[in-house]
């Protein structure tokens, strides 16, 4: 399967590589902006975590004219990040795929927030009522006082 | 202190609670300390034997008209795995000795080398091939998926397997002479 | 004989800190304070003897002793005085013996403060931070050491060793590799030492916690003592990340200032732990409330330190940051694993002991506020570490790597930042103890009103993407009700003291540094969002191959190119190829660019180097990204219009200032607050 893809788009390519005039005459080469803009979604392996768009090295470079070329032969970008994929694996994307194993990067986060807010929840409820030993050492009815105008009033008076 | 003394009750964190925290706590560490391990580890050991892996093959580079090479298939012949790239300058060091060295065993049968292409667009490492006129059987590293098994740590690499599929031998950088490469694949065919 | 010199009194250092834990423990299990003192006194030691060592590293790399191995990899002959001074924490090990004289001068302060009412607190003190301070030295001193000096072995083979190996021979190179040119910018050299600052700084708050953890004095009296210590460690923290994306957005030549970069991620996560903790921690002062909590988020903060440290240090991850890579993983990953664990068993001992003096009264009063701040706070934190660590489980689990890059952080983190925003809002206008729909209705409603308007405004005029509307009515919310509370408090003083108002402004806030030095953050915090939103939601750009005299427009913007020139600097080692571009708005001239792209010679690397045109409306951004002599091409270029990302560098500025004003020292300050009995500390206290 893999490889009958890989051979159609090499016949693909090379037929590229031999009409390459051709496409200069055609209805209009793919630009720098639509080429860095599927690049920035990719990332290549030889510069982690350095999306493909404003990686400086030479790999990354054949990959952009990679990108220019597949655009000029029509693909769209659905097809050019499949390829990149299908070639390099799916850490040529700027998150994990969402597919078995990987869900566990989107589902992880939200499950332990809930776990966080049922313990906040839980906590309050417990705050809300004192166990018989927790001593109320602070007064209640200077918490009710916004401390500060307190204070500024107390330092008025006193200067008065 | 005397506040402690003075409360009748005290109420601590439940057991469950502490076997969750002391898993969670254990699991994490062990990941990262598994991680850690692989990482200093570096590339797959000396001693090792390879994990079967296929490699596609490009057109034009073949082994026996077989469009994809399995390694398990290889067994009995001494294996020289080498790591390259077109966008890879120290490669270019070495393709020629490579090939040579390629040619050399050829006739007996008894050596085959892969050449594995690393992260490369595929008409630039046809290119390369062309350039340095290389015949041995190459292919796309299909999903980083072989140097991920080998846990490269960049190319040039070549890596040396006896007739057993155990790896004996691993360069990190570009040979220098054709009389390196031999050197380690004579010490592997005498055996 | 300097590198033997160093090397020698890192050494006596390392058993001096040794020392210094094993009396000050002795101390305290026996109770001698002779020892306890002889302890203190050996701390006080360290940092004098640290600074000899360090001087000994700076005076060999400004000799250029390449023999010396750290010299060799982080200096070259070509690099002026000051780069090589900085290179001190360009390298490795370097940056570890940076690390562990900071920790020193902190652990010596600390030790120098007076401690007669907290006398039982000063062993654990000293053994935790002495503890940390031998382990960054023991990385010194059996793993990096930084005076190794370069060897050949008979093999062939050359490596640093501190000792000369059998049958080896010295070896002298006659240059060194140089300093990455990425660490060469200013930023770079300021941005480390604040972040260390920062990590090194909390440790500090944690060994309190942990001496009040291990001896069972629970009441808030450690957080009264680190709370300054706190403030400024968040601060040099903060300017450490606020730093680094300046620098990533002058030198990295990404158009951008945060990619988040599990580097990155790896040093904002303390940042996100201590802001959390500098706010539930006034819960504990105030009300007695979330001891337990407040022992929680200082344990994540230090360990996150030394996770961080970790991250960036081992080469457990890769990423762009990643400049070093060393055998020194594992004895991290024990440390971080045995003290993360202790403190955990610590503190799950004395839990029940943590309990609170008051209750919860509302869901609106100001401590419930500030949970769902920490709540918010944590969640982010959840979200940065999982994105952290998911890849490393993801390839063992798998075998295949991932890449977990910004929109997974931007869209699960957008959310929680709005909802921290709304609290900004909201929160200073909700009394402790209690408040009700009402009271908060009646004091939030106008500047609610106000917010709204402004976003109007903005509607008609500015943008409709709705992310960035709502984002600016958070904005415009916290900043309504900052002022409001300024204008509040001036009011009243200028009514009872007829004052005019700027004095009363003055004079108020310097009666409550604390809380309004708290506001002026939040001001800085929300100028700060102003950019950010705009930067991420309003960036533009293009990138084109342009010829002399042609140009590349976007947003209303021209771009010219006149020239480009090639030159060599050779006392620098440095290529420079550097074009020249005209930047018009319209037809109207603004001003003229040079964006370059130097090579480094000694580290064979490029930099990319943008020409910039900051105004406070945007950022002109341009980068040359190739030019060739023999191509008849031209040069390519690529530009980028960055609306309002100055606000983020400005907000860092007033972030600084509100900082000062909330940590700056009072005059008598702690006395007051414990030589009065219990019951009336509560009004004098409250600062």
């Amino acid at each position: 399967m893999m490889r009958l893809m890989r051979l159609s788009w090499l016949i693909l390519l090379l037929a590229a590589l031999a009409v390459r005039p051709a496409w200069a005459q055609g209805p209009r080469p793919p630009t720098d902006d639509e080429v860095n803009a599927i690049a920035r979604k990719l990332y290549c392996p030889v510069c982690e975590n350095t999306p493909l768009d404003v990686c400086p090295t030479q790999a990354c470079a054949q990959w952009r004219s990679l990108i220019r070329q597949m655009l000029a032969e029509g693909k769209t970008e659905q097809e050019i990040v499949q390829y990149f994929v299908d070639n390099y694996g799916a850490r040529v994307l700027n998150e994990p795929p969402r597919q078995g194993f990987h869900w566990l990067a989107y589902l992880v986060p939200p499950l332990a927030i809930l776990v966080g807010v049922a313990i906040v929840v839980q906590a309050f409820r417990a705050m809300k009522r004192p166990g018989p030993a927790a001593p109320t050492a602070r007064s209640d009815q200077e918490a009710l006082l916004d401390e500060y105008l307190l204070r500024l009033e107390e330092e008025l008076r006193r200067q008065r | 202190m005397a506040e402690t003394m003075s409360s009748p009750v005290r109420r601590s964190v439940p057991i469950w609670a502490q076997v969750l925290i002391w898993s969670a706590l254990v699991v994490l560490l062990m990941v990262i300390g598994i991680v850690l391990n692989r990482r200093s580890e570096g590339n797959i050991q000396v001693g090792n034997r390879i994990p079967d892996f296929t490699l596609p093959l490009f057109s034009g580079y073949e082994s026996n008209d077989q469009s994809e090479i399995r390694f398990s298939d290889l067994r009995g012949k001494v294996v020289v795995i080498n790591f390259w790239a077109s966008w890879c300058k120290p490669c270019e060091l070495e393709a020629a000795d490579l090939q040579a060295a390629w040619e050399y065993y050829r006739p007996t049968g008894q050596v085959i080398f892969l050449g594995v292409n690393y992260v490369d667009t595929e008409p630039e490492a046809r290119l390369y091939l062309q350039k340095f006129g290389i015949t041995y059987p190459n292919g796309p590293d299909l999903g980083t998926r072989i140097s991920q098994l080998f846990r490269i740590s960049g190319v040039p690499e070549t890596y040396f397997v006896d007739k057993n599929g155990v790896l004996r031998y691993v360069r990190v950088g570009p040979f220098t002479s054709l009389e390196e490469i031999q050197r380690q694949v004579d010490l592997l065919l005498a055996e | 004989m300097l590198a033997e010199f160093g090397y020698g009194i890192l050494l006596v250092t390392f058993l001096l800190t040794l020392y210094c834990i094993s009396a000050a423990l002795l101390g305290a299990l026996n109770k001698s304070l002779a020892l306890v003192e002889s302890a203190r006194r050996a701390m006080f030691l360290t940092f004098p003897l640290l600074s000899l060592s360090a001087l000994a590293l700076v005076a060999l790399l400004l000799r250029g002793d390449f023999n010396v191995q750290f010299v060799y990899e982080v200096t070259s002959r070509s690099m002026p005085i000051y780069l090589k001074i900085t290179a001190w924490w360009g390298g490795q090990a370097g940056s570890l013996l940076f690390w562990s004289w900071l920790m020193s001068a902190f652990t010596a302060l600390a030790a120098m403060r007076r401690w007669d009412r907290d006398q039982e607190f000063l062993p654990w003190v000293l053994v935790v931070s002495g503890g940390t301070l031998a382990f960054f030295l023991a990385l010194n001193v059996f793993f990096e050491n930084p005076f190794a000096r370069l060897y050949r072995l008979p093999d062939g083979t050359i490596g640093g060793y501190t000792f000369q190996p059998a049958l080896s021979t010295p070896v002298y190179p006659s240059d060194g590799r140089g300093l990455n040119p990425l660490l060469r910018h200013p930023g770079m050299i300021i941005h480390p030492p604040m972040l260390y600052l920062g990590f090194v700084a909390f440790v500090i708050p944690y060994a309190f916690a942990i001496a009040a953890l291990v001896t069972g004095r629970t009441d808030d009296r450690w957080i009264r003592i680190t709370r300054r210590w706190s403030l400024w460690a968040w601060l040099f923290l903060s300017l450490g990340l606020v730093l680094g994306g300046r620098w990533a957005y002058d030198v990295l030549g990404w158009g951008g200032y945060w990619a988040w970069d599990p580097v990155e991620i790896a040093a904002f996560m303390p940042w996100l732990t201590g802001t959390a903790f500098l706010h539930s921690v006034m819960i504990q002062e105030k009300r007695g409330m979330l001891k337990q909590w407040n022992m929680v988020l200082i344990i994540l903060t230090y360990s996150l330190v030394i996770f961080g440290t970790f991250l960036t240090r081992s080469g457990v991850l890769s990423s762009v940051h990643s400049f070093a890579q060393s055998a020194i993983g594992p004895a991290f990953f024990v440390f971080i694993g045995v003290t993360f664990a202790l403190s955990v068993g610590l503190l799950i001992h004395r839990w029940g002991d943590l309990r609170a003096e008051a209750e919860m009264k509302s869901l609106l009063s100001r401590e419930a506020l500030f949970l769902l701040n920490n709540l918010l706070f944590i969640s982010i934190l959840i979200v940065c570490f999982w994105g952290v660590i998911f890849p490393l489980i993801s390839e063992l689990v798998t075998g295949q790597k991932v890449t977990v890059g910004p929109p997974f952080y931007e869209r699960a983190n957008a959310p929680l930042f709005a909802a921290l925003m709304l609290l900004m809002g909201v929160a200073p206008l909700s009394a402790w103890g209690h408040s009700t729909v009402q009271t908060l209705g009646r004091a939030l409603w106008k500047p609610a009103v106000g917010a709204l308007l402004i976003t109007l405004l903005l509607y008609f005029t500015y943008t409709r993407n709705a992310i960035a509307l709502i984002g600016f009515f958070l904005v415009a919310l916290v900043v309504l009700v900052a002022v409001y509370e300024f204008w509040r408090g001036a009011r009243a003083r200028q009514r009872a003291q007829q004052e005019n108002f700027f004095q009363a402004l003055i004079r108020l806030i310097a009666r409550n540094r604390r809380r309004y030095g708290g506001y002026i953050i939040h001001l800085s915090m929300m100028m700060m969002a102003i950019g950010i939103l705009g930067i991420e939601l309003f960036q533009t750009e293009t990138q084109g191959t342009l010829g002399v005299g042609e140009e590349l427009s976007l947003q209303g913007y021209r771009l010219v190119y006149r020239d480009v020139a090639r030159w060599d600097d050779l006392a620098g080692g440095v290529n420079h190829t550097r074009a020249v571009v005209e930047l018009y708005r319209g037809e109207r001239y603004l001003t003229t660019l040079a964006p370059r792209i130097d090579f480094y010679y000694d580290a064979q690397q490029n930099m990319t180097i943008p020409g910039v045109r900051s105004t406070l409306a945007d950022d002109v951004y341009v980068l040359l990204l190739y030019w060739e002599p023999v191509s008849a091409q031209g040069a390519t270029f690529k530009l980028y219009v960055n609306p309002l990302v100055n606000w983020l560098w400005l907000g860092s500025l007033v972030f600084l200032l509100g900082v000062i004003v909330a940590a700056w020292p009072e005059r008598d300050p702690e006395p007051a607050s414990v030589r009065v009995p219990r019951s009336a500390r509560q009004t004098s206290s409250a600062d």
